[in-house]
């Protein structure tokens, strides 16, 4: 047993979870209370101990699944004539159709092991990750046909005509339910290829990158969904430290009031001298990000972080550019929707000047003769970007002016440090008038950034 | 401070939870059942509204302890989370001191070791929640709310109480609990809390419960719906917790719109009707109005 869970936890850390000794240990102590057993006692042990942050859950869950996952079958299936269709389907329909969720789960269990038995076409060493078995299999079992069955057999159950929200009920518990069966062949796929392969082998092919480890230019639909969730504890935390009023510093004047009021309570010796706080002027947030085609899944990454920020944070003007600058703060002002705002974006905002080709130093000089001005001592100038320029003349001087005026000026570049200043990327000849360029590639990054600031 | 087991398994604190009223599933009551027997706090994450804080009591009521909640905010300090000098009853007791060595020549400042004996003593001692945990010798649960509002330097205030269950007073020496209470932190995911306090914790994250569970809660929490109702009432609820909305509707405001459309009178619930009370699920005006353009508009 402690091998086994050796192995897990080395897994785990391999899958980058943090896990350290006394979670370890704590593991190991926390089981003793538990019976073996019961699988989901034993699953829910070793997550409470283990895993300390909600966005590591799904990993943990795939690890745990290929790592203690039942090896035999489960018996009693109704035999079938597994070479029918026809027949698998209607039997799917039957064990989804049931409205107890109790007697659902088996018949969909038993039927998840049925339908890969019959579509996935597992060989033995086939190097294949459970992703293509997954897709082969679900092809074949048309979801959507059975949705639609399963809701015309309950229009036809119904004593009346069944009204549009009804109907949308339906279909969102039935979709409920065939994710479900959707999960269990994944768990039913994994557990072949467990056995076909053993965990380790199988673990290492399936390792995927936590949320804060997912490239932005590579996010898929799903890992963006995942960033934004975890993006917005951070936001706050980056509007705060951006915005952050230097208040618990005792810089202020004496407060005379004050501090003969708080003299009493020592017999009127003013033993304790309080001050006024300071009350320094709100700073201003700028933003200005590159929304250009080379670094599309960024931007949207960016919008979304502006977003974000603006609804922590009063104060936060947001500007796009491709080769054409334009200011984008009013699209986030009226509406709480993002893709909202992003429509707007595309649709109204004027960022194509020429070619549609990202030109930073045209960019950057049209914001200096439109807005520069407005720039102050006060501003905080954050530009989101590349820098790939397209070989178009650099206009640096105009980060340098940004820099003489505004409090800070930062640099964040999605692009791995090994390629920055490679090509028509010019990061250094503007960087150099930055407080700080930084890489931000992923979650990671930007809470080092932000880290960074205070 | 070893302390006998309360729970005998998960089983039992489930059972338990759902006789005072709060309806556990496995995973919560597994934790709470741990956290037991390793005499550790449980740190509980999740979206607001969902029973955090509720769990905390819930557990409170079951095992007939007295529940002390230390609310954090953002510049809470050692004074009002561990203990404070009650320094004018100090001066007090140094004043009283002074008249008496006047009326009683003699006794003079050789006294004054007495008195600063005295007067850092147990009896000048303000205790707050954590102190307050720590001292109890009746079986306590110590509630630490929403402490991801607290500032990271303070969060360390809290790691002496909850790895050691002792609190360190320079004037007094080590107070070291008699017992081990239960500790909940609850937390809003507001931002990510230090490593050092994850590790000394069991982590639990209640996310909005499954449908099932759900409907049970309602039907505990508001008694006498039909049962077509109520499955209606969690359709609908969860249909809109998949909408991108600013606040998705928590297990509370479900249980508010249940109660209203009873008192309504309404056997079931038809797009208009849900329309016209979405504002008891919803609590902004943009979302309101994008949930029930949604629902107005029927079909997937």
């Amino acid at each position: 047993m402690l091998d086994v869970l050796a192995g897990f936890i080395g897994e785990l850390r391999a899958a980058g979870l943090p896990v350290s000794l006394t979670e370890d240990i704590d593991a190991m102590n926390a089981l003793r209370h538990v019976p073996l057993e019961d699988r989901e006692a034993f699953k829910h042990t070793l997550a409470a101990t283990l895993v300390k942050s909600h966005a590591h859950r799904r990993a943990f869950d795939t690890v745990f699944d290929i790592w203690f996952s039942p090896r035999s079958l489960p018996d009693g299936e109704p035999i079938i004539d597994p070479d029918d269709d026809l027949e698998l389907a209607e039997w799917l329909e039957r064990a989804l159709a049931p409205d107890d969720a109790a007697t659902r789960e088996g018949a969909v269990k038993a039927a998840a092991t049925r339908a890969v038995t019959r579509y996935a076409g597992m060989e033995d060493g086939r190097p294949v990750g459970g992703r293509y078995y997954l897709h082969r299999t679900l092809r074949q079992l048309d979801l959507d046909g059975i949705l639609q069955r399963l809701l015309a057999a309950r229009r036809q159950d119904a004593d009346h005509e069944l009204s549009d929200l009804e109907e949308r009920l339906l279909a969102d518990e039935f979709r409920a339910r065939l994710e479900q069966l959707r999960d269990q062949v994944e768990g039913e796929i994994r557990r072949r290829l467990v056995a076909l392969r053993g965990p380790e082998a199988l673990a290492r092919t399936t390792r995927a990158p936590l949320p804060e480890d997912v490239d932005f230019m590579h996010a898929s639909v799903e890992d963006l969904a995942a960033l934004r969730r975890a993006l917005h504890p951070l936001t706050r935390k980056l509007a705060a430290r951006l915005g952050r009023r230097r208040r618990h510093q005792h810089r202020g004047s004496l407060h005379f009031r004050q501090t003969v009021r708080h003299s009493l309570s020592y017999g009127g010796v003013p033993a304790e001298l309080k001050y006024r706080h300071p009350h320094p002027s709100k700073p201003e947030i700028l933003v200005i990000a590159d929304i250009s085609g080379s670094v599309a899944s960024f931007s949207r990454f960016t919008l979304e972080l502006v977003h974000a920020m603006s609804s922590h944070f009063s104060k936060v003007r947001s500007f796009v550019f491709v080769d054409g600058i334009d200011e984008v703060t009013r699209f986030f002002e009226d509406t709480d929707d993002l893709s909202e705002a992003l429509r707007r974006i595309n649709t109204e905002a004027d960022v194509v000047w020429a070619d549609g080709h990202s030109d930073y130093g045209r960019a950057l000089e049209a914001f200096w003769h439109r807005w520069g001005a407005e720039i102050s001592s006060k501003t905080t100038v954050l530009v989101l970007g590349d820098a790939r320029n397209n070989y178009h003349a650099a206009e640096a001087w105009v980060m340098a002016e940004i820099a003489k005026v505004a409090r800070h000026l930062y640099w964040l570049n999605p692009e791995p440090r090994s390629y920055w200043d490679t090509g028509d990327s010019i990061v250094d000849q503007y960087g150099v008038h930055c407080d700080g360029a930084f890489e931000c590639r992923n979650l990671k990054q930007l809470a080092r950034f932000v880290d960074h600031l205070s | 401070m070893s302390t006998p087991a309360r729970f005998a398994s998960g089983a039992e604190v489930r059972e338990g939870l759902a006789r005072v009223g709060y309806l556990a599933d496995d995973a919560i009551a597994g934790v709470v059942y741990l956290a037991d027997r390793l005499g550790k706090p449980v740190l509980v994450e999740g979206p607001a509204g969902v029973g955090k804080t509720q769990l905390a009591k819930s557990v409170a009521e079951m095992a007939g302890a007295r529940l002390i909640r230390l609310q954090c905010y953002e510049g809470l300090d050692e004074s009002k989370a561990l203990y404070e000098w009650n320094y004018k009853k100090q001066l007090l007791r140094i004043q009283a001191g002074r008249h008496g060595a006047e009326h009683a020549q003699g006794a003079g400042p050789a006294a004054w070791g007495d008195v600063e004996e005295d007067i850092f003593s147990e009896e000048f001692l303000l205790s707050r929640p954590l102190l307050e945990a720590i001292r109890a010798t009746d079986p306590v649960v110590l509630l630490v709310d929403e402490v991801d509002r607290v500032e990271v330097e303070t969060e360390a205030l809290l790691l002496e109480v909850l790895s050691d269950y002792q609190v360190s007073i320079p004037e007094l020496g080590t107070v070291v609990a008699t017992q081990v209470p239960l500790v909940f932190l609850t937390s809003n995911n507001s931002r990510e809390l230090s490593e050092a306090l994850k590790r000394r914790c069991l982590f639990l994250h209640v996310d909005y419960p499954e449908p099932e569970r759900e409907k049970e809660i309602v039907r505990t929490r508001v008694p006498g719906i039909s049962a077509h109702l109520t499955d209606q009432v969690v359709g609908i609820v969860r249909l809109i917790r998949q909408m991108d909305l600013k606040k998705l509707p928590s297990v509370s405001e479900t249980l508010d719109w249940a109660a209203t459309l009873m008192l309504l009178g309404a056997e079931s619930v038809d797009s208009d009707l849900a329309r016209e009370t979405l504002h008891v699920l919803l609590k902004y005006q943009s979302d309101i109005a994008k949930a029930s353009k949604s629902l107005a508009v029927g079909g997937a």
